[in-house]
């Protein structure tokens, strides 16, 4: 029952989202923050990359937290 | 306040407990002065002064009981001869331990239990450590005047069997009784109840019939309640009751003073050896977290160390699929070396990384974290503290400041109301749970919020006043509820909340949680949860005095596990309880030295001392002091791991002491990316499980064959000390560091107290931390720097590290993992006493006798359904896999919940456990999984597989003559 890497980085992204919706202040934020500051540059490519492709699957506040998602090659 | 704390040396017995008071009291002892507290015995008074009255049923661990009559003094004005040892201390109060009239009569007293004792002191085991041949000494017995007609000890008396006589109870794996010389001074029952907390043990009959009996009529020790915790058989003034290894190896003439390897209680010990023979573990009555006490992990199960399983030189293979060939120190390393270096030419530097253990040194974990930003060059570090602990340093670094616990043990001793949530303390940190059952039964209340009904709801002179049984999974709708019920009924403390936190944060969290979606009447149905039982915990709680919060996995290894322990953070705010002794947010860690590894930088987005890595100032501390640029991304976390080496592009991996394919989630998931990877190095003692899948394997040491520290549950940092030289011949930080040179780096650390000054040099709450302090304070608990040079028993006392602490909402969002028709069933899973863990040390001891294997919990009504009985075999299905085990029908599980533990590879209970995890953290959800449970006829095509497997990839070449 492992899911496909893209959609289990989708699947994480999600659960972020699900927390900091329901938080005060803005989502997006939140959440590109949180994953700057625990995933793994390949884990934000990845992500960034998939959801070039199509954001299918992914919550709003993520589409929205993209934007702010750090490329690996940019400087933090 | 000081803790009264004796000069750390002197294990003396001073015969009844110390006295709190502050009130203290002068009299005369002999003609000397002695000031003492006030409520002292006269007995301790003069042990304080240096004059030791003879005593046998008294013992400084133990409340005075006054049965043996051999303590007896004069006190001047008094009339007759009072027992010491009963006899408080007054002002001006003047005593004589040693006039003719008290000798006279402690000879009689001597000579009564001499007439019924066996004299084999030559032979008998105990012969130089047994109180009453002490006392016959001290009190110049020289001859018996009356020979006995009765007696116990002889098997046999005027030709026929003696009713009296009672065999030895040899049922225990680790001591025995040996009524035969029992004098029957109950100390051994007065520590099952006041030390443990079991109430095994009683005296049957009465005068010359009465008898120590363990259980009811007609039990051993072994079938007994008796949970093997040893305290009775420190107690024995005797060789009653007796380790075996003391009968079989002889009394200890040295004793080294260490810390138990187990769980996160951190219990300070002796090792007494004879020369390098380890003869047994005793726990040392000054160690802060256990003050003389042990649960039988620590105090018995270390066989470990020598069994023959033991892997004691380092082999490779090619292929995982090969043999292992045994190769020197110098060969393993340097092909762990070449291939290492190789896959990151081929794949790039970030291809590689390394898992740190908590089982380790925080000195050893330091390095493995060390080689891995520095030789490595990136940050793919992670720990087990994943798996369990990770959501803990979140949410209360998110709420208060800092990722850890915020009280000492002692605090329990304070504490008013307490709220045990997922975590089952007697069977996993006992010596906790012995301590918060004497504060229950001295009258603090507790509330159990736990989906089964765990033995401290009920046991001996202990229930809890709320059991909440909830739904797995439910932690945060039960805890907004509580929330709910404080908010709204005006319970909560707007005093602290004003001072210490933010009023906003409060105000938005008041709103959130008064809504009436969030009361108990709403959420019963979700969370099965009675609403009148959880508005009265919460009532409780917020009104019944210093409240404190202990909490375990079950509250942490959900999807939600972050967001639950910031709830558990919002609750202990809004009800003042933070900042003083009795109260706190008390995270039980589960391995010894979780709180360590995390502390020493484990985590891949966290250098040590919870500071990130993209934080320019602490990189340029280490990398001034490494000569080494530090990656500022964030490395992969375990799962990530397994994941890039599924997908390609993580290839390599060094496991120091964790055993990942047993312990981690979706084993199948696992196993495909170890098995994706070139070279996987396991460092253990065992060949573990992940091991069937290592190119390498490095043998480890053990806790009793290093140096080093490991940092308890309360941050309290615990010198661990080395009593014999390791069997395999490396501590396996010297392992660490050979491995790192074989790869090109220049480390030259001779002694772990240099590890120790570079993590004090570079991390600020470690700043005042050193060998030579802890040899004189004996632990201390971090942080520990110029603001707080004694360390820091208690935190957030005058303000939170962060400033004001922070409210959380903590919306409850159902898991994914949900039941439906074909998994009907939720699984949740634990662990029990007398099993540590994946079991790799408690399997290879005796403790094998309480736990031969993994059972399945099942409700007799979910069990009926399914046509199940008692002990049948049965088939265990989850969406990710399934399993077999024996079913045990119990109505300690709700109907609709099932439980296991997971410490035998056999059952691979995490075969069933699925990827889900929590959302900040990647702490898997071992907590709940949708099940079915079938009958079958033994064990899964997997299992026979698996064992199929497990066998073909441990063997090993005979060595090359
Ligand atoms: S070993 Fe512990 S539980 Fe067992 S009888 Fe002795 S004190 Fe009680
Ligand atoms: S077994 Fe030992 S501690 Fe217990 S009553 Fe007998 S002599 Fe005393
Ligand atoms: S396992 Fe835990 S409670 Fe038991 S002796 Fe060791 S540290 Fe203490
Ligand atoms: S030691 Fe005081 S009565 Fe036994």
């Amino acid at each position: 029952m492992t899911a496909s890497p893209a959609k289990k980085l989708v699947k994480m992204a999600n659960q972020i989202a699900i927390f900091f919706d329901t938080q005060p202040g803005d989502p997006a934020t939140g959440i590109a923050h949180h994953i700057n500051e625990f995933w793994e540059p390949r884990m934000r490519e990845g992500l960034l990359d998939s959801s070039a492709t199509t954001t299918e699957g992914l919550s709003p506040s993520v589409v929205k937290a993209l934007a702010h998602i750090r490329r690996a090659t940019q400087p933090a | 306040m000081k803790d009264f704390i004796l000069p750390p040396k002197d294990d003396r017995d001073m015969g009844t407990p110390a006295s709190r008071s502050l009130n203290m009291i002068t009299l005369k002892i002999d003609g000397f002065d002695v000031t003492v507290p006030e409520g002292t015995s006269v007995m301790r008074a003069s042990a304080e002064a240096g004059i030791q009255v003879p005593k046998l049923c008294a013992t400084d661990s133990l409340e005075a009981f006054g049965s043996c009559r051999l303590c007896v003094v004069e006190i001047e004005g008094r009339r007759g001869t009072p027992a010491s040892c009963t006899t408080p201390v007054s002002e001006g109060m003047v005593v004589q331990t040693q006039s003719s009239k008290v000798r006279k009569i402690r000879k009689g007293v001597m000579e009564l239990y001499i007439s019924d004792h066996p004299l084999d002191c030559l032979t008998c085991s105990a012969n130089g450590d047994c109180e009453l041949q002490d006392m016959a000494g001290a009190v110049g017995l020289r001859d018996v005047r009356y020979e006995a007609v009765d007696t116990h000890f002889q098997p046999r008396q005027n030709g026929e069997a003696n009713p009296n006589y009672i065999p030895k109870d040899d049922s225990n794996p680790y001591f025995t009784y040996d009524p035969a010389k029992c004098i029957v001074c109950s100390r051994c029952v007065r520590a099952c109840e006041e030390v443990q907390g079991t109430f095994a043990l009683t005296i049957t009959g009465s005068g010359f019939d009465s008898r120590v009996s363990a259980g009811a009529a007609g039990d051993d020790f072994m079938s007994s309640d008796c949970v093997s915790c040893g305290a009775c058989v420190q107690a024995c003034p005797t060789a009653t009751l007796q380790e075996k290894s003391v009968i079989a190896l002889g009394t200890p003439e040295r004793s080294v003073i260490t810390t138990c390897a187990y769980c996160g209680v951190g219990c300070s010990f002796k090792a007494e050896l004879n020369g390098d023979q380890l003869v047994r573990m005793v726990p040392y009555k000054h160690g802060k977290a256990n003050r003389g006490h042990s649960c039988v992990k620590g105090r018995f199960a270390y066989g470990y160390a020598s069994h023959t399983d033991r892997i004691v030189n380092p082999m490779i293979r090619d292929r995982i699929e090969d043999p292992w060939r045994e190769v020197s120190w110098e060969e393993a390393l340097g092909f762990t070396a070449t291939r290492l270096r190789a896959i990151q030419a081929k794949h790039g530097k970030h291809s590689i990384g390394g898992i740190t253990s908590s089982r380790c040194t925080n000195e050893e974990t330091y390095l493995v974290q060390k080689m891995i930003r520095a030789v490595f060059g990136n940050n793919n570090t992670d720990t087990c503290a994943r798996v369990c602990h990770s959501p803990t340093g979140y949410g209360l670094r998110t709420t208060f400041g800092t990722s850890a616990g915020t009280q000492d043990f002692d605090s329990v001793e304070h504490t008013d109301v307490v709220i045990v949530i997922g975590a089952n303390p007697t069977d996993a940190h006992p010596v906790f749970a012995s301590r918060l059952k004497k504060r229950l039964r001295r009258g603090a209340k507790l509330i159990v919020i736990d989906p089964r009904r765990i033995d401290l709801v009920k046991s001996a002179h202990v229930a809890a006043a709320h059991h909440l049984p909830l739904r797995p999974g439910t932690n945060v709708a039960v805890l907004t509820s509580i929330a709910h019920v404080i908010v709204t009924e005006g319970l909560a403390d707007e005093d602290f909340i004003r001072t210490r936190c933010d009023w906003s944060e409060f105000a938005d969290y008041a709103e959130f949680a008064s809504d009436p979606r969030h009361a108990p009447e709403a959420t019963e149905m979700l969370t099965g949860v009675p609403a009148a039982e959880l508005r009265a915990a919460a009532r409780l709680f917020a009104t019944g005095g210093n409240g404190s919060i202990y909490y375990g996995l079950g509250v942490t290894e959900h999807s939600q596990g972050s967001t639950t322990v910031m709830a558990i953070a919002n609750l202990a705010m809004m009800t003042g309880n933070l900042g003083r002794p009795g109260v706190g947010v008390n995270p039980l860690r589960g391995q010894n030295n979780v709180q360590g590894a995390c502390d020493m930088g484990s985590f891949p987005h966290e250098l040590p001392g919870y500071r990130h890595v993209s934080d320019d100032a602490t990189r340029a501390v280490f990398e001034q002091l490494w000569g080494v640029t530090i990656d500022a991304e964030p490395g992969l976390r375990i799962p990530n791991m397994l994941d890039a080496a599924v997908e390609g592009t993580f290839k390599g991996l060094y496991v120091q002491g964790e055993d990942i394919l047993q312990s981690d989630p979706d084993t199948h998931h696992v196993a495909a990316g170890l098995a994706a990877m070139e070279c996987v190095i396991v460092q253990d003692l065992f060949l573990n499980e992940t091991a069937n899948y290592a190119h390498v394997f490095l043998p480890g040491s053990t806790f009793l064959e290093k140096d080093g520290t490991f940092t308890n549950a309360e941050r309290r940092i615990n010198r661990v000390r080395r009593v014999m030289a390791p069997r395999n011949g490396l501590a396996d930080w010297e392992v660490t560091q050979a491995l790192a040179n074989a790869m090109g780096a220049h480390w030259a650390y001779t002694h772990p107290a240099q590890i120790m000054d570079e993590i004090a040099a570079t991390t600020p709450s470690f700043a005042g931390v050193s060998y030579e302090m802890l040899e004189e304070k004996g632990s201390v608990q971090w942080p520990c720097n110029e603001a707080a040079p004694e360390g820091t028993p208690i935190m957030h006392v005058d303000g939170f590290v962060r400033g004001r602490g922070r409210f959380i909402t903590t919306e409850y969002v159902a898991t994914e993992e949900r039941t439906g028709p074909r998994f009907p069933l939720l699984l949740t899973t634990g662990r029990i006493l007398s099993q540590y863990n994946v079991g790799a040390q408690t399997r290879r001891t005796d403790n094998a006798a309480w736990h031969p294997e993994d059972v399945l919990e099942i409700h007799p009504h979910d069990a009926e359904l399914r046509g199940v009985k008692q002990d049948d075999w049965v088939r265990l299905a989850s969406r990710a896999g399934e399993t077999s085990l024996r079913a045990h029908l119990t109505d300690r599980v709700s109907p609709g919940v099932v439980y296991t533990t997971f410490h035998h590879p056999v059952t691979q209970a995490n075969v069933i456990t699925t990827d889900h995890s929590d959302w900040a953290t990647n702490c898997p959800e071992y907590k709940v999984t949708a099940v079915q449970v079938a009958l079958s006829n033994g064990p899964s095509e997997w299992q026979r597989d698996y064992a199929e497997h497990a066998e073909r990839s441990r063997r090993i070449l005979p060595a090359a003559e």
